[in-house]
Parts: C-alpha cells; sequence; structure tokens
C-alpha cells in the first residue's frame, strides 16, 4: 500500500551510479507549483503511482483527477480544463501518449494551442518491459506537430526547474518524465532551464557532443574520460527539442565539425535528425555519428543490458568519438 | 434577426417563436449551401431545431460578448456540423449575415469544419471523438470554478462508434457531472451511408453509464423544450438527450435526396429548395 505523496515507481539509479539523487523531483516540483497558482490540476490515466504525482495528489486533492486507463479521454479533459482557465499537468507513459492519444494532442491542444502539459514517463530505454512500455520514437511523432514544444529532461535539477518553467508559458508542452529516484547530474545552482535554450555543458575543440535527455549524463562522462587521453571535447545539451536552439547547435559545429549526437530514442526523426537537418539548411559540412536507439523495437532486459546492447552507455559514447576522430577531416564546401 | 437574445433561459418557451427561429436557421443554411454548390446541409437542417431551442431558448450566453465567462458552452462535436452553427451564430448576432456566402470559400473563417478561432466556437471539431471528452473537461473546471454555467455537448450516432465517446461518458457520470448535457444528433447516417455498424439501443447504453437519459424526436420543438427542461433537474448524474432527427428536415428536396453524409447538391434547384422551405409557414 502507497501512502500519500509516496512513489512506487522504480526509478533510473542503476544507471546512474555515484550520483547524488532526489526522489520524485517532478512530484516535489508540481506541489510548488501548484501552491503558487491555484489554476494548476493534477490529472493521470491510472498512473499516478508511476508518474511521480501522488505528492500533488496528497497535497491538493480537491485538484487531481484520476481519469482511469483512458488517455484519449486524460487528453480531451485536460483540452477542456484547460478552455476554463486551468492549467492541467496531465501524466501518462510516452507510449500511451503518443501512440494511443495523438489526434487528442493534435486537434485539443496543439491545433488549439491550449494550456496543456503532458508529462510523460518512460522515455526510451528507462524501462525494461520492451516495445510496448519503452517510449523509443515519442519525439519524433511530437517534434513533427506544429506550436507544440516539446523537451527531454536530463536529470532531476532540469525536471524541477522545467515543471515551474511551462507552468508559468501559455501552450502545450509535451515533457519526458525521469521517476522515482532521479540522479542530480546539473548542478542546481548554476543550471538554470529555459525553454528553447540549449546549453553549452563544456567546452571543447576536438569533438562535439549533441546530447537530450538523460543521454547527457553519459556525454559528460565521455568527455572526462576522454580528457584523461588529451581528447577535448564540448557538451551541448539540448533538452527542449522544439522549438529547437538552432542558433546555439550551429555555432558549435562550426567550431567543431566531428559531432556524435547521443539520444534516448530512434535516431530518426529526434535530435540526430534535427542537427542534421539545421546543419544542412545552413549549408555545414560535418562528421555526424549517431547515438540511440537504432530502427527497431527493442528488447526486454535490465536497463544496463540494454544500454550497452544499443550502444548507448558511456563506452558505446567514447568508442563513437574515437571512430569520428580518425575520419578525414571535414573540408570546405567546394566553391561553384 | 430575431430580436430577443437572453443572458439567461427562457423560464417559459414560446413553443411558435422557436419553429420560427429554426426555419431562420434553415434558410441561412440554404444560403450557405447554395453559394457553395455542396456541404454537409442534410445533417445541418435535421439539427436545426435543437440548436434554435438551445441558442433562442435553453443557453445563457451573451452574443455582445461572446467570451462571457459565465456563459453555457456549446461545443459542436461534428466540426462538419459547421453550417448549423453559423447559421445560429449569425442569428444571434456572433456573426454577419454578409458572411453567409463565403461559406467554405477560400479564407473564409465560415470553413466547413469548426474552428476555435472563429467567435463563437468553442471547439475545433472535425476529428469524431473529441467533444464529449472536452466537454467533460469544461464541465469539471467550471465547477472548480465555482460557476453555475452548463456545458452542452452535441454529438453525432456514427460519432458513438469511436470508443474515446464512452471514456467521457464513463469520466463525466464517475464525477459527477450534473452541468453536462450530451445532445446526441441520431440521424442514422454516417460517411459510408445508413448506420454501418449497429448502435442500438442508444437511450439504454447511456442509461447503462449513469447518464439521466431521455429520448425524443429532435425535430419536434415541443419534444425539445420538454427534453430540454427535463434536464435542468438537479441530480448528480450527467444528462443525454437521444434526437431522433431527419437529414434535411424542412426542405422536402433534400430530404428525399438520397441519405448522404456529404450532399454534392448541383442537382438541387436552390430557388425550389428555398421556396419549400418557405411554403412551411404554420
Amino acid at each position: 500500500m502507497t501512502k500519500p505523496g509516496q512513489t512506487t515507481a522504480m526509478g533510473v539509479p542503476e544507471l546512474a551510479e555515484g550520483y547524488p539523487e532526489v526522489s520524485a523531483p517532478f512530484g516535489e516540483a508540481l506541489v510548488n507549483v501548484g501552491r503558487q497558482n491555484p489554476k494548476v490540476i493534477g490529472l493521470t490515466a491510472d498512473l499516478g503511482k508511476y508518474t511521480d504525482i501522488l505528492s500533488f495528489a496528497a497535497a491538493f486533492p480537491e485538484r487531481y483527477f484520476n481519469v482511469g486507463m483512458a488517455e484519449q479521454n486524460l487528453i480531451g479533459i485536460a483540452a477542456g480544463l484547460a478552455r476554463t482557465g486551468f492549467v492541467p499537468f496531465c501524466t501518462t507513459y510516452c507510449v500511451f501518449a503518443t501512440r494511443r492519444a495523438y489526434d487528442f494532442i493534435a486537434i485539443g491542444c496543439a491545433l488549439s494551442r491550449t494550456n496543456v502539459k503532458i508529462i510523460a514517463g518512460l522515455p526510451g530505454l528507462t524501462t525494461g518491459y520492451g516495445g510496448t512500455h519503452q517510449g523509443i520514437e515519442d519525439l519524433a511523432l511530437m517534434r513533427a506537430m506544429p506550436n507544440l514544444t516539446v523537451i527531454d529532461p536530463c536529470d532531476a535539477t532540469e525536471i524541477a526547474q522545467a515543471t515551474a518553467v511551462i507552468a508559468d508559458y501559455d501552450g502545450p508542452v509535451y515533457m519526458r518524465l525521469l521517476r522515482g529516484r532521479v540522479p542530480v547530474v546539473l548542478d542546481p545552482v548554476t543550471y538554470r532551464f529555459e525553454i528553447g535554450k540549449a546549453r553549452l555543458l563544456r567546452k571543447g575543440t576536438d569533438v562535439a557532443f549533441i546530447s537530450t535527455g538523460l543521454m547527457t549524463q553519459r556525454t559528460l562522462e565521455a568527455a572526462a574520460q576522454l580528457a584523461n587521453d588529451g581528447v577535448s571535447a564540448a557538451v551541448l545539451h539540448v533538452s527542449t527539442l522544439k522549438p529547437f536552439d538552432r542558433e546555439a547547435v550551429l555555432s558549435l559545429i562550426e567550431r567543431v565539425p566531428r559531432v556524435i549526437t547521443a539520444e534516448n530514442h530512434v535516431t530518426t526523426g529526434g535530435l540526430a535528425s534535427a542537427v542534421a537537418d539545421a546543419a544542412t539548411d545552413a549549408g555545414l559540412r560535418l562528421r555526424l555519428k549517431r547515438v540511440g536507439i537504432p530502427d527497431c523495437f527493442c528488447e526486454c532486459g535490465s536497463l544496463p543490458y540494454l544500454a550497452k546492447r544499443y550502444q548507448m552507455d558511456t563506452a558505446s559514447i567514447v568508442a563513437a568519438a574515437r571512430t569520428v576522430l580518425e575520419e578525414e577531416p571535414v573540408l570546405p564546401a567546394a566553391v561553384a | 434577426m430575431l430580436p430577443t437574445h437572453s443572458l439567461q433561459p427562457h423560464p417559459i418557451a414560446d413553443i411558435p417563436r422557436l419553429q420560427r427561429a429554426a426555419r431562420k436557421l434553415r434558410r441561412h443554411m440554404l444560403t450557405m449551401a447554395a453559394g457553395k454548390g455542396q456541404g454537409y446541409i442534410g445533417q445541418g437542417l435535421g439539427f436545426a431545431d435543437i440548436l434554435a431551442a438551445l441558442y433562442f431558448h435553453e443557453m445563457k450566453h451573451d452574443p455582445q460578448n461572446p467570451g462571457w465567462e459565465d456563459r453555457d458552452r456549446f461545443i459542436l462535436s461534428t466540426g462538419h456540423y459547421s453550417i448549423a452553427l453559423w447559421a445560429a451564430l449569425v442569428e444571434i448576432g456572433v456573426l454577419s449575415a454578409d458572411e453567409l456566402a463565403q461559406y467554405g470559400a477560400d479564407g473564409s473563417r465560415l470553413e466547413m469544419s469548426t474552428l476555435d478561432s472563429t467567435p463563437g466556437v468553442e471547439m475545433t471539431g472535425g476529428s469524431l471523438g473529441h467533444g464529449l471528452g472536452q466537454g467533460v473537461g469544461m464541465a469539471l473546471g467550471l465547477r472548480l470554478a465555482g460557476k453555475s454555467s452548463r456545458v452542452f455537448v452535441e454529438l453525432s450516432d456514427g460519432e458513438l462508434q469511436e470508443g474515446s465517446t464512452w471514456e467521457a461518458a464513463m469520466a463525466a457520470a464517475h464525477f459527477k457531472l450534473d452541468g453536462l448535457v450530451a445532445v446526441i444528433d441520431c440521424n442514422s447516417i454516417q460517411a459510408d451511408g445508413p448506420i454501418v455498424l449497429n448502435i442500438e439501443p442508444v437511450a439504454e447504453k447511456w442509461r447503462a453509464f449513469g447518464w439521466l437519459t431521455t429520448e425524443i424526436d429532435g425535430n419536434n420543438m415541443q419534444q425539445i423544450i420538454a427534453a430540454l427542461h427535463a434536464v435542468r433537474r438537479e441530480t448528480d448524474q450527467p444528462k443525454a438527450i437521444v434526437a431522433r432527427t431527419v437529414p434535411g428536415k424542412g426542405v422536402p428536396c433534400i430530404e428525399r435526396c438520397e441519405k448522404a453524409h456529404f450532399l454534392n447538391v448541383t442537382h438541387i434547384d436552390w430557388e425550389d429548395a428555398i421556396r419549400e422551405l418557405e411554403a412551411q409557414h404554420d
């Protein structure tokens, strides 16, 4: 039996040994937001225990609704609440929000620009439950939708900050959730989340990591390991996939054209595609290696096993950087 | 334009007046369909009596201020019935009659399917199965905000095949949304023709889902008003009105058409259609 406010969700600490942890950072942040803004509503579709929203339910029972296993209706109700001036935060899993409720998000939230926040758990390979539960293509789907803001936070620090920021932002947002015991990777004192802003977390001149979500923890680790071997690696953290911080990405690629993208997502339609699009449109040449899930549904298994299996662990990221470093230099564009 | 625009529901129904209002809505719809040469005119004509009863009798609204926060909400879940909603919004004075000729035209805000950017439209419709869920959210929101405003949601019978409609129906009863009224327009047609998948018994389904349900002839103003008055009752249930309607109602040459979802009405003589409508004075 879960006590009010307590989460029973598995977290991702097995992927982040040695980091400090925060328990249910989203739920705690939403309670703070709820205290400041009486219009904030919590909604879930029978996944309250597993999306860290129970602390909000305990603090504001009159503003919390569990709509049962009905994701289309979850989004419909949220859109209706938004139309009467409320700020609904609805939680479910990435796979259910996107695969099952896509039309409802498109029409009720994005097309109508209603003030709905969709908080989606189990992004990518943060669950070992296999293809039914692993949200591997959600960023591609949501990034293609006009009017929608799409966020993939790195850690507990960013989840807490982003929750407060999107509550103040008037418009529909899709945000991936890291739940349970969530590592602290970014310094809460110095890091500042802003919608649409990428952050250069580490400067470097030999190779550039451009990463999103929890993969930034691993690109930071990879950059530190490479530094021991005298390789200077930059890390640009792109937590907002849409609107995409094209300027920050292009500015880095111009200086460091050997690029490794890293995302907890398939390597088509997400971060790697956004980076490639931006570079192509700007006429920039680059060496690009994509770290992420290949074009397949993934196995069941432990999270460290899956990360290694799909070459998304820190060692694989280091190896990807070395491959890119060995490639021929990027030539300047031929003059016609 | 009829002169009375009420901020509060009328206590007593003036049936002949409401019938005249319905005829005016039908006249506007014919103007739109004639201009465009096509459209969802059958559905619009069939739903005209209910819309007239809602906008000229039952709902509280302020045509001078369509966004008035204490208004009752009307959600047209079937966005393709827009031809009927435009007629009502023109007749209450939210939209101008001059715009009717622009129905479905390039760049017009009187689109063939509703967009919430047009004044008086509560929800963007078109993809079916959305209206009731958003209506549940609005009714919840209005209750949380301490408003007495009600939410009227039009649904079609074909739309009852969408699973999301029943997700919303279940939630409305669970949350005891007594200010939510679903009006189900049962005109027995859908995109592929006469109802392709049996949805009966409609009223029994809504009762089983916990709704206070009444079934009427949706083209009979007496029955419409009686049903609307009956669902004013303060129970802790949401309310459903199952309304049987005739597509093309009021214009015999359209009633006689093949029961088509989308009417390409090039063979209709619109002057004749208008004469037929106007011949039916009481």
